[in-house]
C-alpha cells in the first residue's frame, strides 16, 4: 500500500496552501483532489483580494490560484492525485480513494496525518419549482462563465445580497448577461457596500426584505415571482411582483462539507456562525483526533484569504508533530495567528468570531 | 452560447471536437467539462429525476448534485460536470438510474 506523511484532501485555497507549508518543513505530501483543475473556487474569482499584501491583496483569484499551482509543481515532495475522490477514512489510517470518469480506480493511502480541507458545498433554497433547470448555484455559474466562457443564461435573477451575490453579479454584467434584480430576505445587504454601489450604478435594482417565491416553466425557468418577506421570513401577500427570467442564481450561503470528519469520529458541533456542522479544533487547526487537522471552509465557512493562512497553520503543525524541524516554530505559529487575527478585525467577520470561538478546544499549554 | 467579449478575462479553449448527444451531432472544446459544452450548445435538460421525471439542469459544477448524471460512453451515471469532454463521445440523457444497455 502507498504511503505518505501528510496527505491534504482538497486543492483549494486551505489545502495548496497547507500542502506548500508542510513540503517545505520536508513532509512527505499526498494532495488530492476531486476538481477538473486545482485552485478550488479559486479559479474562478475573477475580483482583486482585499486584506494584506502577505494574504494577496490587490490580486485576483486567478492569478494567486496560479501562482500556488506553480509552487505545488515545484515542490518534488508533493504527489498530486487529480480528479479523485476521498470516500472514506478507516481506523488503521488508510484512506481509500476513487478515480478515473467512471470511478473505475481505486486506490488505498496510509497517511500518519491528513488534513481535511474539503471547503463546502452551496445551499439550495426551498420555493416551488426550484429543481428546473436554470436554477443554478452561484457557484456554477462562475464557473461557467469565469472558466469556461459558456453564457448560464440570458436574463438572471440573484438571490442573495452576500459578497458572493454581488460578486458573481457584477462577474454576470462584465460577461455582458442581463441581472433583473437581485433579492435579499434580510432587511440590509450583507456584502461590502462598494460591492453593492458598483452594481447600483449598472443599473440592477436590489431588493432587501424580498425573497423568491415561486418559478414557472415547463422544462425550465421561464419566469419567477419574488415577493416581499416580514421579519420572520414569512411572504406578505399581495407583493409579489413577477419577473421574466430564465435563470435563478443561489448566492444564500454555503455549508461545511464535513462527511469525512463525521466519518472519522471528529467531535463535531452544529454552529450557525461558521454555517453549520464543524470539527472542533484547537488554536493549530488540530480536530479532536490527534491525525486529523483541518482548514478553509469546511472548518467554518468564510473566505480564500483566511483559508488559506488556516492552511498554513495546519501545515505546518501537522509536519512539526511528525518531527519535521522549523527554526522559530512558535513564533511562526504567533506570526500566523496575528495574520489571522488581523484579517478577521472587521464588522464582517463578527459573526465568524463568535463561532470560532464556539469551536475552540482549549488547550491546557502552549 | 459563449461569451464573446470580457474585460477581464481571456478564453483560450482547446482544440475543437465533435461529440453526439442522443445521437445528435454537437461541437465542443476538448477538456472542457461535458455538462459545459451541452450548455453552450443551448441544451438545458441533461437529466429526469428517478421518480417523477422532472427535468433536470446543471446545478452546482463540483460534483456533488448529481444533476447532470448522464450516459457516457455505455457508462450510466457519469457526472458530466467534471469529466472533460473528449473528440467522439457518445452523451446519452439516462432514463432512470441507469443501465449498461
Amino acid at each position: 500500500m502507498r504511503e505518505t506523511d501528510i496527505a491534504i484532501i482538497g486543492g483549494g485555497p486551505a489545502g495548496l496552501s497547507a500542502a506548500i507549508y508542510a513540503a517545505s518543513l520536508g513532509a512527505k505530501i499526498t494532495l488530492i483532489d476531486d476538481g477538473l483543475e486545482l485552485g478550488g473556487q479559486l479559479i474562478k474569482q475573477t475580483h482583486k483580494f482585499f486584506g494584506s499584501e502577505a494574504q494577496f491583496a490587490g490580486i485576483r483569484g486567478i492569478e494567486i490560484a496560479k501562482k500556488l499551482i506553480q509552487e505545488i509543481e515545484r515542490c518534488k515532495n508533493i504527489e498530486l492525485i487529480t480528479n479523485a475522490t476521498v470516500t472514506g477514512y478507516y481506523e488503521d489510517e488508510v484512506i481509500t480513494i476513487i478515480q478515473g470518469a467512471d470511478g473505475n480506480i481505486m486506490k488505498k493511502l496510509k497517511a500518519q496525518r491528513i488534513i481535511v480541507a474539503t471547503g463546502a458545498s452551496e445551499n439550495m433554497l426551498p420555493f416551488i419549482n426550484n429543481d428546473l433547470p436554470g436554477v443554478y448555484g452561484a457557484g456554477a455559474v462562475q464557473t461557467l462563465m469565469n472558466l469556461y466562457g459558456v453564457v448560464p443564461g440570458n436574463n438572471v435573477l440573484m438571490v442573495g445580497a452576500g459578497n458572493i451575490g454581488l460578486i458573481v453579479s457584477y462577474q454576470l454584467l462584465q460577461a455582458g448577461i442581463k441581472v433583473e434584480a437581485i433579492v435579499e430576505a434580510l432587511p440590509k445587504i450583507g456584502g461590502y457596500l462598494v460591492h453593492a454601489s458598483k452594481i447600483r450604478r449598472l443599473g440592477v435594482p436590489i431588493y432587501t426584505s424580498h425573497s423568491l417565491k415561486e418559478v414557472y416553466g415547463t422544462d425550465w425557468v421561464e419566469k419567477a415571482v419574488i415577493s416581499k418577506v416580514n421579519k420572520n421570513f414569512e411572504f406578505i401577500p399581495e407583493t409579489e411582483k413577477e419577473l421574466e427570467v430564465d435563470t435563478i442564481c443561489l448566492a444564500v450561503g454555503l455549508s461545511p462539507l464535513s462527511d469525512l470528519l463525521w466519518q472519522a469520529g471528529c467531535q463535531m458541533k452544529y454552529i450557525v456562525e461558521l454555517g453549520g456542522y464543524v470539527a472542533l479544533r484547537d488554536d493549530h487547526m488540530k480536530s479532536s483526533l490527534d491525525n486529523i487537522y483541518i482548514a478553509g471552509d469546511v472548518a467554518g465557512i468564510e473566505e480564500a484569504s483566511s483559508a488559506m493562512l488556516e492552511g498554513k497553520i495546519a501545515g505546518l503543525n501537522a509536519a512539526v508533530s511528525l518531527g519535521y524541524r522549523v527554526d522559530n516554530f512558535l513564533e511562526l505559529n504567533i506570526n500566523l495567528r496575528k495574520e489571522l487575527k488581523e484579517l478577521r478585525a472587521n464588522p464582517l467577520s463578527e459573526k465568524v468570531k463568535i463561532g470560532l470561538e464556539k469551536a475552540l478546544i482549549k488547550r491546557e499549554v502552549d | 452560447m459563449r461569451i464573446k467579449e470580457h474585460p477581464i478575462l481571456e478564453f483560450n479553449p482547446g482544440k475543437k471536437v465533435k461529440f453526439t448527444l442522443d445521437e445528435i451531432e454537437m461541437e465542443g472544446y476538448e477538456g472542457e467539462p461535458i455538462a459545459s459544452a451541452l450548455v453552450a450548445a443551448g441544451v438545458k435538460v441533461l437529466s429526469r429525476s428517478i421518480k417523477y421525471h422532472r427535468p433536470r439542469g446543471f446545478f452546482c459544477a463540483i460534483g456533488k448534485c448529481s444533476s447532470c448524471l448522464m450516459k457516457v460512453n455505455g457508462i450510466p451515471n457519469v457526472r458530466t460536470c467534471v469529466t472533460k469532454l473528449e473528440e467522439g463521445m457518445k452523451i446519452e440523457t439516462q432514463k432512470g438510474k441507469g443501465d449498461f444497455n
